[in-house]
C-alpha cells in the first residue's frame, strides 16, 4: 500500500479552566503501569504501558492547545510519564499550584506516499 | 378382475375365522391380529392372490412352511385347532423334560471331583502326623531322647495344621453354586501338584527313614515339619491362582440380549471362559429386566406383513432358481410403498398414552386405598378392639379397591401373567406392615423388575448353554465372542480387554496461584 506511519513528538502548552474549585484540562487520561495494556485502542504496540488521551472535551483547554484523541503523553512539565501508574499521571496533571501544564506527547499519522505527492 | 375380487373377499372370510379359532387358544394375546390382516387385505391393489400372514401355530415352526403353500390352509388350520386342546405345547414339553433332568441329577462328575479332593484332602492332612507317630510306633525303643526341641516342634506343627484347617476350610468347602461344563484347571493343577508332593515325601521317607530305621527322631520330627510348611505355601499359592488371580479387573464384557437389545457391561478380571459365563448369568438374573415373551410379538407381526402377499410365478418354464426368486421377492417387498413405519409410530404413541393413563388411574387408585388404613397405636388397640385386623386382613380389605386399576395396567403392560392374585396379596401385606406408602406398593408393579423379583415358574431361564468357538477352559482374550443360551432367547457375550492407560504427573506449587486485577480505568482531568 502507499501508506507510511510514522509518529512524531509535539510539544503542547495547555493553559487550565478554573471551574469553580478546580482547574480543569479538558481530556481524559488511560493506561499506566498499574493497567492492562491489551485493553488500550490507541496504542500500537499492546504491550505499551505508556499514558494516551481516551478523549478531549470539545472547547476545553486542551483542544484549544492542540491535543488530540489517541496522543500519547510521554512529559509533563519535564516528569516522566512513561513508566507511572494512572493515578501518578492523574496527580501530575492536576496539581492545584500549576496554571500551565508542558506536555510533549507522541501522536502516529498516516501519510499518503511522497510518490503520490510528488505526481499531483 | 372381479374374480380377483371374489377370491380375496373369501379368502379374507378365512383368515377371519382362523383368528377367531386361533384367539380361543391363545388367551387373547393376539387380539389385534385379525383386524389387522383384514384391513392389509383391502388395502391391496395387485391383482396377485394373497395367502394372509402365516402365522406360527402353537409355536412350532416347521409347520408354517408347509402353509404357506397350501391353497386350503383354512381347512387345514381348523383341523389342526381341533385338536389342540388336547395337545400340549411345545413349551410345556419343554419344562417337563427340563424337570426330569433336574430330578434324575447328571451330578456324577461333579461328587467324583469332590471325593477324589476330599480323599486327598485327608490324607495330606494325616501325612505329618503319621510322619510324626510311626516311628514312635515302630521303633520306639531305638529312637534318641530328644526332649525340649522336639516338643517345640510338636506345638508348632499342632498350631499349623490347625492354621491349614481354617484356611482350608474357609477357602474350599463352600457350597457350590454352579455346575460347570469342564473341569476347573487351577483346582485339577493344584490338586496334582499337592499329590505329586505329598507322594514324593512319602517316597523319601518310607525309602530313607522306614527301611533303615532312622534313630534321630529330631531329624524325622523336622521332616514333617517341613512337610507341613510346604503345604501351607501351596494353600498360599492356591489362594492367589484361585481367588486372587481374578479380582483385578482386566476386561469389559458387554452382554446383550438377543430378543430385545437389552445390554449391560460387566468388568472381569484374569478369568476362563466358563467362570466368566457363570459371572455373567449371575449378574443376569439380578441386573436385566425379566424376560417376556409377550412382548416380542409386535415385531414380528410386522415383519411377516413385510413379505405377505408376494407370491413368485415362474412363466419361462421350469428351472427351479431359488436365489433370485428370492431376490425378486426382497426387491418387490422393498419397493412397497407400505406405510408400516407409520403404523408402528402411531401405535407406539398410542400404546404411551394408554399406559399413561392407566398408570395415572392405578397411582389414584392405590393411593385412595391405602388412606382407609390408618395404623393403631398402643394407647388406641385398647380403646377400639372390635375392628383390629392383622396386615393381611387390611389387605384383603382394600385389595377390592384398587384391584381392577391394577389389573387393566398389568394386561396394558403384559405383565399379567407374573402377578397371581395371591402374590399381589401378600405384596400388599408386606408393604402395610412395613409401614410404606403407596408409590413403595407400586414400585414392584409400574416396571419389570430383574428376573429375581419374579416366581420361578416364570424365569424362561433355568437351564443355560455355553456355546463358544475356542475351548471353554481358555482364559479371556480381547475379541472373544461367546453365546449362552437357553430355550426361549440367548444371550450374546462381547470381551473388550480394558485399554493401557498412560498417566503422567503435572504438578502446581500451591504457592503459584497468583493473580493480576487488569483494569482499564479512564480518567478525567
Amino acid at each position: 500500500s502507499n501508506l507510511i506511519s510514522f509518529s512524531f513528538q509535539q510539544r503542547i502548552e495547555i493553559h487550565k479552566l478554573r471551574q469553580g474549585d478546580n482547574l480543569i484540562l479538558g481530556f481524559s487520561i488511560g493506561g499506566g503501569i498499574d493497567q492492562d495494556p491489551t485493553q488500550n485502542p490507541f496504542s500500537e504496540d499492546k504491550t505499551d504501558k505508556g499514558i494516551y488521551v481516551t478523549r478531549v472535551t470539545e472547547g476545553g483547554p486542551a483542544e484549544v492547545a492542540g491535543l488530540q484523541i489517541g496522543d500519547k503523553i510521554m512529559q509533563v512539565n519535564g516528569w516522566d510519564m512513561t513508566m507511572v501508574t494512572h493515578d501518578q499521571a492523574r496527580k501530575r496533571l492536576t496539581k492545584r499550584n500549576e496554571e500551565v501544564v508542558r506536555l510533549l506527547v507522541t501522536r502516529q499519522s498516516l501519510q499518503k506516499a511522497v510518490q503520490q505527492s510528488m505526481m499531483s | 378382475m372381479s374374480a380377483a375380487m371374489d377370491t380375496e373377499s373369501t379368502y379374507s372370510g378365512y383368515s377371519h375365522y382362523s383368528g377367531h379359532s386361533k384367539k380361543a387358544h391363545r388367551q387373547g394375546r393376539d387380539r389385534h391380529k385379525s383386524p389387522r390382516s383384514k384391513d392389509g387385505s383391502r388395502s391391496e391393489k395387485s391383482v396377485t392372490i394373497q395367502t394372509p400372514p402365516a402365522e406360527p401355530l402353537l409355536g412350532n415352526d416347521a409347520s408354517r412352511a408347509e402353509e404357506g403353500q397350501d391353497d386350503n390352509w383354512g381347512e387345514t388350520t381348523t383341523a389342526i385347532t381341533g385338536t389342540s386342546e388336547h395337545s400340549i405345547s411345545q413349551e410345556d414339553i419343554a419344562r417337563i423334560s427340563k424337570d426330569l433332568e433336574d430330578s434324575v441329577g447328571l451330578d456324577c462328575k461333579r461328587y467324583l471331583g469332590l471325593t477324589v479332593a476330599a480323599v486327598l484332602g485327608l490324607l495330606v492332612f494325616l501325612t505329618p502326623i503319621a510322619f510324626i507317630l510311626l516311628p514312635q510306633i515302630l521303633w520306639r525303643d531305638d529312637l534318641e531322647p530328644c526332649g525340649t526341641v522336639c516338643e517345640g516342634l510338636f506345638i508348632s506343627v499342632a498350631f499349623k495344621l490347625l492354621i491349614l484347617l481354617i484356611g482350608t476350610w474357609a477357602l474350599f468347602f463352600r457350597q457350590p453354586k454352579a455346575d460347570l461344563p469342564r473341569v476347573f484347571v487351577f483346582r485339577a493343577l493344584l490338586l496334582v501338584l499337592i499329590f505329586l508332593f505329598v507322594f514324593s515325601y512319602w517316597l523319601f521317607y518310607g525309602v530313607r527313614i522306614l527301611d533303615s530305621k532312622d534313630t534321630n527322631y529330631q531329624g524325622i520330627v523336622q521332616y514333617a515339619v517341613s512337610l507341613v510348611d510346604a503345604l501351607l505355601f501351596i494353600h498360599y499359592l492356591a489362594i492367589v491362582l484361585l481367588e486372587l488371580r481374578q479380582l483385578q479387573p482386566m476386561f469389559t464384557v458387554k452382554v446383550v440380549r438377543s430378543t430385545d437389545g437389552e445390554a449391560r457391561y460387566y468388568s472381569l478380571g484374569h478369568l476362563s471362559i466358563q467362570r466368566a459365563a457363570l459371572v455373567v448369568l449371575e449378574n443376569y438374573y439380578r441386573d436385566f429386566t425379566v424376560y417376556n415373551p409377550a412382548l416380542l410379538t409386535a415385531s414380528k407381526s410386522r415383519a411377516a406383513k413385510h413379505m405377505a402377499g408376494l407370491k413368485v410365478y415362474n412363466v419361462d418354464g421350469p428351472g427351479n432358481n431359488a436365489s433370485g426368486q428370492s431376490r425378486a421377492m426382497i426387491a418387490a417387498a422393498a419397493r412397497r410403498r407400505d406405510s408400516s413405519h407409520n403404523e408402528l409410530y402411531y401405535e407406539e404413541a398410542d400404546h404411551e398414552r394408554r399406559v399413561k393413563k392407566r398408570r395415572a388411574r392405578l397411582v389414584v387408585a392405590v393411593e385412595e386405598a391405602f388412606t382407609h388404613i390408618k395404623r393403631l397405636q398402643a394407647e388406641e388397640q385398647q380403646k377400639a378392639p372390635g375392628e383390629m385386623m392383622d396386615p393381611r386382613e387390611a389387605a384383603q380389605a382394600i385389595f377390592p379397591s384398587m384391584a381392577r386399576a391394577l389389573q387393566k395396567y398389568l394386561r396394558t403392560t403384559r405383565q399379567q401373567q407374573y402377578h397371581s392374585m395371591e402374590s399381589i396379596l401378600q405384596h400388599l401385606s408386606f408393604c402395610i406392615t412395613n409401614n410404606m406408602t403407596p408409590k413403595a406398593f407400586l414400585e414392584r408393579y409400574l416396571n419389570p423388575g430383574p428376573t429375581l423379583q419374579y416366581d420361578r415358574d416364570r424365569w424362561f431361564s433355568k437351564q443355560w448353554t455355553l456355546v463358544s468357538e475356542e475351548a471353554v477352559t481358555s482364559g479371556l482374550q480381547d475379541g472373544i465372542v461367546f453365546v449362552l443360551k437357553c430355550l426361549d432367547f440367548s444371550l450374546v457375550v462381547n470381551v473388550k480387554k480394558i485399554p493401557f492407560i498412560k498417566l503422567s504427573e503435572e504438578f502446581i506449587d500451591p504457592k503459584s496461584h497468583k493473580f493480576v486485577l487488569r483494569l482499564q480505568s479512564e480518567t478525567s482531568v
